[in-house]
């Protein structure tokens, strides 16, 4: 899901139908057997894609665990694990912070922040921009664990914000633990500002001039173009960063069991935090795979709006 | 007209001018928060007595790469994530081509349904299913395999690599195979003499993709490698510095640097190459 901006990808899927050539059609069954090459990919989707994500509904209803009885002859429970879900409050609270989380940090900071550096690029001094983009850039090319680490040491009581806020008079605060939703909203910000920006920065490129001239002689000031010619012209390009940015959000697991490992109190558990805790901290593998199977769902719901788009854009 | 043509554009360029400056000041800005961070991870790692807050060391000294450079804390997880980093992009990268190919080269009705639904897939929260994958890999005896973690592991960045793949081999011109099929070359031998020299730069382009995303994997292994033998660098810093309750800051930020390095120098490598492949594609297509 990298590099979008470089080489070809899923922003503009370049289908130029290859030409049929001058080969002979060949009988049925030879046509059937030059699709065989594919096969070894259908079969690993297959087993590590498709077979888990089958197997999570089915355990879903069942009272599997980690370990024990249940471990071997889970029995099936039906929608009780789902019922749990709506009961207990662990659930809610996880799915509010969830859609804050991706709310805060994917669709309002890394979206806006991106659009704006790609728009600053463009007006701003070349060799700043890059110094910029390469610093933008390296947080998100870090390994995840890393970048979770420096976000810790950030946020932490004697970290280098409150150092900041030190020298400017002002009081500091215990982030991690007295604000963790708001640590790790701006950490993942921090993290992932840099495919949005490239998304943009590749279709900001694409705007083609003359209509800014035009639009220019027209009298129209910034905004004016910003907001009637710019971002039409780029829809396309919002749309399917949005689309990936609340996926990619959705599943980020790492940046937040390092910084607060959902605490305190799961007061910055998301679900995929909840899921590993269900699962592997209390051993309920049943409880931890309903939770997955919702965020699974929610993803699936992105994807097809996602590829639906793709396709509409093709047209 | 030349009187009026000095006087309009003054206040024009000096708005213009104001901009420029504006632009300057906020991307300056936003550069400096996005560099603090890893300002830290610098300095704490020459400073032998780092803790949270950012300081210039009082004596800088390699003291903490020294104490981080021994065979099990550093040389063996650094091996065990090159094995499962550059395993993972060869599985993808044969797979891929190998699937690529015929979606690339033979119009059929299976091709666009294929596609797409390995698009949706690159749509999948992979952490939504590490909790269905660990219990999959008990019931397989998968567990705390690193061939099986190799393969489920390429399987989740398969689709994107799928899409990349087929995408630049779309852009390889048909006639220079069709020649080779008049020589009398069978399909496979077209596609390793002839399409995959020329492009050669996409396939280093997915390759590295897939081994940056791979090395700087996290939960993957955490949840499926259980012997701290076959722990890769993510893990085993994690599980390290995470048990020993006061943390070793300097010794934490110089392994996290030499750990990122190869994947900081195969994206520069990259930025630079995948810039030459689409020039050279878009050569051909014109």
């Amino acid at each position: 899901m990298l590099f979008l901006d470089r080489g070809p990808s899923p922003e503009e899927p370049r289908s130029r139908e290859v030409r049929r050539p001058t080969v002979p059609r060949g009988s049925a069954l030879r046509r059937r057997l030059r699709l065989l090459p594919v096969l070894p990919s259908v079969l690993l989707l297959a087993l590590f894609l498709l077979a888990p994500v089958a197997w999570s509904f089915y355990a879903s209803f069942t009272d599997v665990a980690l370990s024990g009885k249940a471990a071997r002859e889970p029995s099936w429970i039906g929608l009780d694990n789902y019922g749990r879900m709506i009961n207990e409050e662990g659930f809610p609270l996880a799915l509010w912070l969830t859609v804050v989380f991706v709310g805060a940090s994917a669709i309002i900071g890394q979206n806006l922040l991106g659009l704006a550096l790609a728009l600053l690029m463009q007006r701003g001094n070349r060799a700043l921009s890059r110094v910029v983009g390469t610093a933008v850039v390296a947080a998100w090319v870090l390994p995840e664990i890393v970048a979770a680490f420096a976000a810790y040491a950030y946020f932490s009581r004697d970290g280098t914000l409150n150092q900041i806020l030190g020298t400017a008079g002002l009081e500091g605060a215990d982030w991690l633990y007295s604000y963790p939703m708001a640590a790790v909203v701006l950490a993942n910000i921090w993290r992932g500002t840099a495919f949005s920006m490239l998304v943009y920065r590749a279709a900001l490129a694409e705007v083609p001039a003359d209509i800014m001239e035009a639009a220019l002689m027209d009298g129209a000031g910034g905004l004016q173009r910003l907001f009637f010619i710019t971002l039409p012209m780029i829809r396309n390009s919002i749309a399917s960063n949005l689309m990936l940015i609340t996926l990619q959000t959705l599943a980020v697991f790492t940046l937040i069991w390092v910084m607060t490992a959902g605490g305190p109190a799961g007061a910055s558990s998301t679900l995929p935090v909840l899921a590993y805790q269900e699962a592997f901290k209390f051993g309920d593998i049943g409880y931890g795979t309903a939770i997955a199977s919702v965020l699974i769902l929610v993803g699936m719901v992105f994807g097809i709006v996602y590829v639906r788009l793709l396709r509409e854009a093709k047209r | 007209m030349s009187r009026k043509g000095t006087t309009t554009p003054v206040p024009a360029l000096r708005g213009r001018r104001r901009v420029r400056w504006g632009a300057n000041a906020a991307l300056a800005v936003v550069g400096a928060a996005f560099l603090l961070p890893l300002l830290w991870l610098v300095f704490a790692s020459l400073d032998a007595e780092a803790g949270h807050g950012t300081r210039v060391p009082r004596q800088p000294s390699l003291e903490n790469f020294g104490a981080v450079l021994t065979p099990e804390l550093l040389f063996l997880p650094l091996w065990n994530s090159f094995l499962l980093a550059s395993g993972t992009a060869v599985v993808n990268l044969l797979a891929a081509v190998l699937a690529a190919y015929p979606l690339s080269r033979h119009p059929s009705r299976f091709n666009k349904p294929f596609m797409y639904s390995v698009l949706f897939g690159t749509s999948l929260p992979v952490t939504a299913i590490m909790v269905p994958v660990y219990g999959l890999f008990v019931q397989l005896n998968f567990l705390d395999s690193v061939p099986a973690t190799i393969f489920f592991m390429a399987t989740t960045t398969l689709p994107m690599a799928i899409w990349m793949t087929k995408n630049f081999m779309d852009s390889v011109p048909l006639e220079v195979e069709e020649a080779a099929w008049v020589d009398g070359a069978s399909a496979m031998a077209a596609l390793r003499t002839v399409v995959l020299p020329l492009m050669r730069q996409g396939l280093g382009v997915v390759f590295i993709f897939v081994f940056i995303q791979a090395w700087g994997n996290f939960f993957v292994p955490f949840i499926l490698l259980l012997s701290p033998s076959k722990q890769p660098a993510a893990v085993s810093i994690f599980s390290f510095f995470g048990q020993h309750g006061a943390i070793a800051y300097g010794e934490l930020a110089a392994f996290s640097i030499l750990y990122s390095l190869p994947v900081l120098l195969l994206y520069t490598l990259m930025s630079r190459g995948s810039g030459n492949a689409f020039a050279m594609s878009g050569a051909m297509k014109g």
